[in-house]
């Protein structure tokens, strides 16, 4: 299960990308975010394997959140391309084999693969727990609402609210209304989920809680997970690869082991020497 | 009495018929006005610009003349009757402050809904119809209530394009009988029941609309 298991499983030489079997699932290729003149992705380069935890930390400011949000459409990128499952998702091919900007319809096909879950939830307040999650499965993919009913039942009660389902997200703990939109996003089956900071707005006895939930979702599901957090101890248990962020790039990365017991660069000790000493 | 108040009540059936075709035509312009702002499509901007800053600037009275004189003749020739003028002319005018309105409520939607309506992969209108605007609309409630008893006391100008609404016969009614003090202490009796029920309206949809959210809106 280790990163260098997986390393060890896959030729050094990228296999022509036609047989599939190390396709990454998401790749960055050479992305730049600017702000006016600040440069918050700079020339970023990462791959992701299908299944594969992915847990980035980093000083605040140095592009965690701008890295998933570009990879949820939520933001554009100034160069580069995004690959997901091997497919631009800003860009489209022409028929005679060149790039073009991606057209809505596109854009909503490549998006509907990545599922994001937010720091501040952002359920819809209008909405109990059960119609917050089949919601997009009914109007979006057109599923009857039985179905996407007895779907949504089954997602809550993996999260461990069936006793919640009529409640509206104000009548929910913060605990309770970040695992509906963890729910919430799995409704729409996505490859991919995106998780930013998902529990830093939580007080820390309802952190377990959620956390609990998405190590049981990595466990259970062969889902491919990009997780922003703040939060060295589950980073180093849960996932398979941990990326250092600084200044938009991604400044060291390797297993959990590697990087929390034995980091290379004078950026990383400092970071985490500095958040040890936080905590 | 017993004779005044049949035709009074008639007035009022009258007034209450304006005010609620001109209210709905009012909240339809008002969130299509907002709509047309917001929108990213500059011609449909300036279009709803024209149409909230025309509606908005000119008086109402002017604009009931407009439509129930001027329309009929060269080069428009558009006769409409004074009851639709009636609910055109207050829908039109209410909606253009209502569009104000609007606009306000949608963008006081947190960004967080949009992300999260993008994030699902959400159409812009399944976002709009679904997620954005009934927030819009709970939050426009409060001001949106003042507008539509503003309508409702605006009625009171049609009798100048010939119908017969409560204050219409309240002035005619007086004029025969010289019962001044019960004709228009009746008179604002029925204008209050009338602008008491906008208000109970308007709170039964904001509980509807509010379900399950902290009362106030913001939950
Ligand atoms: N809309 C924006 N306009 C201008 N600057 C922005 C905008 N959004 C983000 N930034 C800047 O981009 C930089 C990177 O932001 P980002 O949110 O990706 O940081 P982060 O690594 O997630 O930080 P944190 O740990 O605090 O969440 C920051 O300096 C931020 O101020
Ligand atoms: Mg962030």
């Amino acid at each position: 299960m280790s990163m260098q298991q997986r390393f060890d499983d896959s030729p050094m030489v990228r296999p022509s990308r036609r047989d599939g079997s190390a396709e990454p699932l998401v790749r960055f290729d050479q992305v730049t975010k600017r702000y006016g003149s600040l440069t918050v992705l700079d020339q970023l380069n990462l791959e992701v394997s299908p299944g594969e935890k992915v847990a980035i930390i980093g000083p605040s400011g140095s592009g965690k959140s701008t890295l998933l949000r570009a990879l949820m459409t939520l933001e554009t990128i100034d160069d580069g391309v995004i690959e997901v499952d091997g497919e631009p998702l800003t860009h489209m091919p022409t028929a005679g084999g060149h790039l073009i900007p991606a057209n809505a319809r596109h854009q909503r096909r490549i998006r509907g693969r990545i599922g994001m879950v937010f720091q501040s939830f952002n359920l819809f307040p209008h909405m109990n727990a059960l119609q917050n999650v089949i919601e997009a499965p009914v109007q979006v993919l057109g599923m009857s609402k039985a179905e996407a009913s007895q779907r949504g039942e089954e997602l809550l009660a993996m999260v461990g609210l069936e006793d919640k389902l009529g409640h509206y997200p104000a009548q929910l703990s913060g605990g309770q209304q970040q695992r509906v939109a963890i729910a919430r996003a799995l409704a729409m089956r996505p490859k991919v989920m995106l998780f930013d900071e998902v529990t830093s707005a939580l007080d820390p006895e309802l952190c377990g809680e959620v956390l609990n939930v998405i190590r049981q979702l990595g466990e259970a599901h062969n889902l491919t997970m990009l997780m922003v957090t703040h939060q060295m101890g589950f980073a180093r248990e849960f996932a398979d690869r941990v990326c250092f962020f600084y200044k938009g790039r991604i400044h060291e990365q390797g297993t959990p082991e590697e990087l929390f017991g034995n980091p290379r660069e004078e950026r990383t000790q400092a970071f985490l020497s500095a958040v040890n000493e936080a905590h | 009495m017993g004779e005044l108040l049949p035709l009074m009540l008639q007035g009022a059936w009258v007034t209450l018929q304006i005010t609620f075709w001109a209210s709905l035509l009012a909240i339809a312009c008002a969130v299509l006005g907002a709509l047309g702002r917001l929108s990213p499509f500059a011609p449909l901007r300036w279009f709803s610009i024209t149409y909230i800053e025309v509606f908005r600037g000119t008086s109402l009275l002017v604009q009931l003349f407009w439509l129930y004189f001027v329309l009929p003749m060269p080069p428009f020739h558009v006769e409409l009757s004074a009851f639709s003028v009636a609910v055109l002319g207050l829908g039109l005018h209410i909606g253009a402050y209502g569009a104000e309105v609007m606009r306000g409520a949608i963008r006081s939607v947190a960004p967080g809904q949009y992300e999260a309506s993008l994030a699902l992969n959400m159409t812009p209108l399944t976002r709009f119809r679904r997620i954005i605007l009934p927030q819009a609309l709970l939050a426009a409630i409060p001001p949106g209530t003042n507008l539509l008893i503003e309508l409702l006391k605006n009625t009171s100008l049609v009798s100048l394009i010939t119908l017969s609404d409560l204050a219409f016969r309240a002035r005619q009614l007086d004029q025969a009988t010289f019962m001044t003090l019960e004709i228009f202490g009746l008179t604002l009796v029925l204008y209050f029941l009338m602008a008491q029920a906008i208000n109970l309206a308007m709170r039964l949809v904001e509980r509807r609309l509010g379900r399950g959210r902290i009362k106030g809106g913001l939950a």
